[in-house]
């Protein structure tokens, strides 16, 4: 009894709080322009650092720009570039896994070989190495941490179609005298669908955390646009007098993540539910 | 055994050469002439000549690579095109102190975590289990360098109890040393429990369902007893990797809590010298973290049949 009345509230707690933290970050980010109640560039040097107050909900920045704005078109940064990095991982990985992984034989290993010295570097290595060839911008970005989170989803494709390929109704299909594309494409890829949900989920708010660990250093997008690792970067030297430059964005990233993390949970659970607790 | 062994060991060889093709290919991506880039802008035109030549520009791609490989395993990075210190022995100084912090992190992280982890398993819904699974999600959830930054703020500049900038040797003064890294550790103590907990809870449930361990309980022995005699060493197993994965991962890339706190590591080098343009050191770095992570995971499995011997068969 105490399993049951335990497991399920946490379950659909996960999903829930989950979801909702996700989905409100979505909308922040598509409706950010109009929502917004300030341009988030806009200075006003006479309210510098100022408190949370009517005017300025969230207070204001070193150079008097109304942080609550800031906040909104940061998540709408942050949001843009971990889609489309994570569709790019996701095309590319799935690309290079799925035919390592349905050919096999020099193919595979090849691509493997690849695969394997891409994960020699760690993620954030690889990622500043290109930065620095090819300068800090949010493209740069996109392709630097794609490349660097490519390798996990060819891992992951690769198995998951190791693992089909052997089944009957694929035997099936070739017997029925589909090509080796068709087979590929209607019958293996489906099946993949699983593994990779949970791993965009994840990767997602791998990208979120990346993103703004670059923008912290200085390597992410450039200033003034907004987003919240370079709002946290250009408040650190005023972390004394006005703190909340710093708490706020930082309470974004967390919060963000954590809605991440357990819709993540909620996902792996939902396609394997032996891990849940 | 020895098989399995010499056949890891093997694996890391092609995995390593590809490793060093890339970062040598890295600096030739970038527009203009390597010999320029790796002198900077101020450079004299008969020293450009004269890298021209040693790097040999004159000859074909290949020749370059292997005369640059050799020069790396002679211990010959370049110097950098800032401080015209040789690279080399820059980033060992700055990897001593890295590397102090993250070991004692992870050590103290692992010391933490994988108990808890196997305690949450071993009562898998309970009250503690929930708190544990909840707990570990928040930590994974928090950046590291914001948890810095607010642990910089809290225990720093509100209570003053540690020295807010900086690092000592703890072969100059112990207990300075101590103050100074106490803050960064305990930093990536918290950011690294989550992951590892998760992990610990995870694999001990795998192995927790398993028939041995059902025998055992039917023997009659306690359950602390099958929680540590039998379930610990399979359970560990999979947990020890991701803990390597995290050590190496760390050894190169703590540039952002060295920001926070002011550090002068390995991290922060790499990043000043992106900033710099200073290639050298770039292109050093990029190479010595790589080879230090291929390095520990190497390692890390070599380890691996201690706590679970069928791997090798």
């Amino acid at each position: 009894m105490s399993v049951l009345s335990l497991a399920l509230p946490r379950r659909s707690a996960n999903a829930t709080i989950g979801g909702a933290i996700v989905i409100s970050l979505v909308v922040l980010a598509v409706l950010g322009p109009q929502i917004a109640p300030y341009d988030p560039l806009a200075l006003d040097l006479l309210s510098r650092m100022k408190g949370l107050s009517a005017t300025h909900w969230l207070g204001t920045d070193e150079f008097g720009r109304d942080i609550l704005s800031r906040l909104i078109h940061g998540a709408r940064t942050s949001v843009w570039i971990s889609f489309a990095t994570v569709a790019f991982a996701m095309v590319f990985g799935l690309f290079f896994g799925v035919l390592a992984g349905f050919l096999r034989g020099w193919t595979d290993r090849i691509i493997m070989t690849f695969n394997d010295a891409l994960l020699a570097f760690p993620g954030l290595l690889l990622a500043l190495g290109i930065m620095a060839i090819a300068g800090a911008s949010r493209d740069a970005i996109v392709v630097a941490l794609g490349l660097a989170y490519t390798p996990a989803v060819v891992r992951v494709a690769r198995a998951s179609v190791m693992s089909i390929r052997e089944r009957e109704y694929i035997e099936a299909s070739r017997v029925m005298g589909n090509s080796e594309l068709i087979t590929m494409l209607r019958h293996v890829l489906p099946n993949c669908i699983a593994p990779m949900t949970v791993l965009a989920t994840t990767m997602f708010g791998w990208v979120i955390l990346s993103e703004s660990a670059l923008s912290f250093l200085g390597l992410g997008v450039p200033p003034p646009a907004p987003t919240w690792g370079n709002m946290l970067a250009t408040g650190r030297p005023f972390i004394t007098q006005a703190p909340h430059l710093i708490i706020l964005p930082g309470l974004c990233i967390s919060v963000t993540l954590l809605g991440i993390n357990m819709l993540g949970d909620a996902i792996r659970d939902w396609f394997d539910p032996k891990m849940q607790g | 055994m020895r098989k399995f062994l010499l056949g890891r060991l093997a694996s890391a060889i092609p995995t390593l050469i590809i490793v060093t093709i890339a970062v040598f290919v890295m600096v030739r991506l970038i527009p203009g002439d390597p010999a320029k880039l790796m002198l900077g802008d101020l450079a004299r035109p008969d020293q450009v000549e004269a890298l021209r030549h040693r790097m040999g520009l004159d000859q074909p791609i290949v020749t370059q690579y292997f005369l640059w490989l050799g020069n790396i395993f002679r211990g010959d990075f370049g110097s950098s095109i800032t401080s015209a210190q040789q690279v080399l022995p820059l980033m060992l100084e700055r990897f001593s102190v890295s590397a102090t912090i993250v070991v004692v992190a992870v050590g103290i992280a692992a010391m933490i975590a994988v108990p808890a982890g196997m305690f949450a398993a071993w009562r898998q819904n309970s009250l503690t289990d929930l708190s544990v699974v909840a707990l570990s999600t928040l930590l994974l959830s928090i950046p590291s360098f914001w948890l810095g930054l607010m642990i910089l703020l809290f225990l720093g500049l509100k209570l003053n109890w540690f020295p807010i900038v900086g690092f000592v040797s703890f072969d100059d003064d112990f207990l300075k040393a101590l103050s100074f890294i106490a803050m960064p550790v305990l930093t990536l103590v918290l950011v690294e429990i989550g992951s590892i907990v998760r992990m610990a809870r995870a694999s001990t449930i795998e192995v927790a369902r398993l028939e041995y361990i059902t025998h055992a309980r039917a023997k009659g022995l306690s359950e602390s007893a099958v929680m540590w005699r039998h379930a610990f060493k399979n359970a560990f197993a999979p947990t020890w990797t991701l803990i390597g994965l995290i050590l190496g991962s760390l050894l190169g890339g703590i540039a952002v809590i060295e920001t926070v706190f002011t550090i002068p590591g390995l991290g922060r080098l790499l990043v000043d010298a992106i900033y710099a343009r200073d290639y050298p050191v770039v292109q050093g770095c990029i190479l010595f973290v790589a080879v230090i992570y291929v390095l520990v995971n190497l390692v890390v499995d070599l380890l691996y049949p201690l706590f679970d011997p069928r791997i090798t068969q």
